[in-house]
């Protein structure tokens, strides 16, 4: 069974985002695999372990070629990658993303399931996975907690506001996962020396049959017309527990009167 | 300016969410109608949606299909006859999958995680936060209609307009492709007890500075049935498995809004901020001074959760 993954590469969640003068978030700097992707990575490998063979493919669209996140999937056990690297990808919304990821998912052929992330950390629209499958014209179980094959379905438990759902659909699909689906492994030495050679597809826009008109920002259809800062809420009283804490709590409670 | 909202009720019950949204409709536009894929009673739904100014309901059972995705051949269908000028989504499960569903179908940008709409003239004016919160942005839309927007549960109130039931319309069945062919076989509802977190007026919190999952019980649902609210989580534990995903509060969980929120040794990363920071009223008991979290709370206490917060449940308990 082949599978693939789509991976966002985004810049480190611990240092402070900023952005762009043209208002996109800066990317120029190192970026990393985005930690919500670990999950679908780990849960490819699991699945095309169980399933005896096949291989998993990363996909992802990053500025500057960049390979960072990448290395860090491969080095987990991934075979091989395709990455969209182009100028004219600059300001891309969640639909050029889709159309980018979905043409690239088709390049890479003979693919029996796709993984996603449920959201991105840096972008977090959460319509990618079902975006996709619309285009592939694929069924979707998205927000998933649990994913099995058998055969030729893949079985999900799907988040819902009361609990779960259990949903099934043949293959192939795209199944986005929750974050803590599975533990991610961590690399071994071996596995990040064997990334450095394994095959990175890096191709453009164009390779992929996209135009200008339907990606990038041209495709985003949209104009930023203000960035502010959030108004800071004001921080009250702080007290230092001498052991009436609980009796300063209680008197808050009060005056709130929900007590 | 036609404004449609994508409904959702559980069982026969319409969502806050999608009251909010009905709320919003009404204010940018002039006619209001609803959409509704689900296997819910349609009349106590188009009573609910009426009440809140929807003069029509279109609706579609799913059967066993999910019923965002196959909801989108339908409503792409519809668009093309009906022309509307926005179709407002809430950010729930069901919502994001009709939404990225249609605007393929539609080949239209989609704009999510909304906190404020308002019109300008002739053009939309959407308001999002990124970075967990911590910066605000607006945009313009400069697309042809329909526009395609989801918002988060808890950017507006929602309030009664008191209309008459709408009118129900099932729409016309169309192909859904292969989107059809997710099939559910089995719901799992987990018990909930209490208020709903996104409904209570009370919320406690708990994150990893309780110490392990067993002290979840006795001091953050302990503390919130003393208070008749509903108890919630940082991401840390939900992660760590102590507690379900249910129960997350932040960017990528719920948001809330309550009288009162109550965090039992959280941090406060923006992330968790981004979720509850509307509250009215905040409280943190945090044994870090310097915790981000004090930054928000009207009342904070530098102290450990395990001896204020049981001091503070034998207080509660001898007043009752
Ligand atoms: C893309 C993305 C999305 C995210 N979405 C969310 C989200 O939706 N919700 C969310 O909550 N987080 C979210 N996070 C995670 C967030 O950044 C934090 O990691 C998380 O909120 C930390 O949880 P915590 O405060 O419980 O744990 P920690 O940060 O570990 O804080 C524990 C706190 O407990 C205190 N403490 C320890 N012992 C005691 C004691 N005995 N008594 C009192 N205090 C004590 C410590 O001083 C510390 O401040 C997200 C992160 C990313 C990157
Ligand atoms: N540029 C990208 N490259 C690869 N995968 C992506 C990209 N953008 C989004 N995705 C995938 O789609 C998921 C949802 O993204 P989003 O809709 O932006 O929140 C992500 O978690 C990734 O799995």
């Amino acid at each position: 069974m082949n599978v693939a993954v789509c991976v966002k590469q985004i810049p480190d969640p611990a240092v402070p985002g900023s952005l762009s003068a043209d208002h996109t978030l800066d990317r120029s700097g190192k970026l990393i695999l985005d930690e919500s992707d670990s999950y679908g990575v780990e849960m490819a490998l699991q699945l095309v372990d169980a399933a005896g063979g096949g291989e998993v493919t990363l996909i992802s669209m990053a500025p500057n070629e960049e390979v960072s996140g990448l290395r860090t999937a491969l080095a987990m056990g991934a075979a091989k990658a395709i990455l969209v690297s182009d100028p004219a990808l600059a300001g891309s919304d969640a639909l050029s993303t889709a159309k980018v990821l979905a043409k690239s998912i088709e390049r890479a052929g003979d693919i029996d399931l796709v993984l996603a992330a449920t959201e991105s950390s840096d972008g977090y629209t959460g319509t990618v996975p079902a975006q996709i499958a619309q285009l592939l014209d694929w069924p979707a179980l998205t927000f998933s907690k649990h994913v099995e094959i058998a055969d030729g379905k893949v079985k999900v438990q799907r988040q819902t506001e009361a609990g779960y759902d259990e949903v099934e659909a043949s293959l192939p699909a795209v199944v986005s996962v929750t974050a803590g689906v599975v533990e991610p492994r961590y690399p071994s030495f071996k596995g990040i020396m064997a990334a450095k050679n394994k095959p990175v597809d890096k191709v453009t826009a164009s390779d992929l049959g996209l135009e200008a008109s339907q990606v990038g920002w041209e495709g985003a259809r949209q104009e930023i017309t203000n960035v502010e800062q959030a108004p800071a809420r004001q921080a009250g009283e702080k007290f230092e527990d001498d052991g009436t804490g609980a009796e300063k709590l209680v008197a808050f409670l009060e005056q709130l009167k929900v007590v | 300016m036609k404004v449609w909202v994508f409904a959702e009720a559980t069982d026969d019950k319409v969502t806050t969410a999608t009251l909010e949204l009905l709320t919003k409709a009404r204010e940018i536009g002039s006619e209001v109608e609803a959409i509704y894929s689900g296997s819910g009673d349609t009349a106590a739904i188009a009573a609910t949606v009426g009440s809140y100014g929807a003069t029509k309901l279109h609706t579609m059972d799913p059967g066993d299909g999910l019923p965002g995705q196959v909801a989108a051949a339908p409503i792409a269908a519809l668009v093309g006859t009906d022309n509307p000028d926005v179709i407002l989504f809430a950010q729930t499960y069901d919502g994001r999958d009709a939404l990225g569903r249609l605007s393929v179908r539609l080949d239209k940008p989609v704009l999510t995680n909304g906190m404020s709409l308002s019109v300008d003239g002739d053009s939309l004016l959407f308001g999002t936060a990124i970075f967990g919160g911590v910066v605000l942005v607006d945009v313009k839309l400069k697309d042809a209609a329909p526009a395609l927007i989801a918002i988060r549960p808890k950017s507006f109130a929602a309030e009664e307009s008191g209309g008459s039931a709408a009118e129900v319309v099932p729409l016309p069945a169309a192909d859904s492709g292969r989107a059809a062919e997710a099939r559910v076989l089995a719901r799992h509802v987990e018990e909930q007890q209490g208020p709903k977190l996104e409904e209570a007026t009370v919320v406690v919190s708990g994150g990893r500075g309780i110490g392990a999952a067993e002290n979840y019980e006795p001091l953050v649902e302990e503390l919130a049935k003393l208070l008749k609210g509903a108890w919630g989580a940082s991401r840390a534990i939900v992660d760590a498995g102590w507690v379900p995903y249910a129960l997350q509060v932040g960017q990528t969980g719920k948001t809330v809004k309550p009288k009162l929120y109550i965090a039992l040794g959280i941090s406060g990363a923006t992330q968790h901020l981004v979720g509850m920071k509307n509250s009215d009223n905040i409280v943190a008991v945090n044994k870090d001074g310097e915790a981000p979290i004090f930054s928000v709370a009207d009342l904070g206490i530098v102290g450990d959760v395990h001896k204020v917060v049981p001091a503070l449940i034998e207080l509660l308990k001898a007043k009752s």
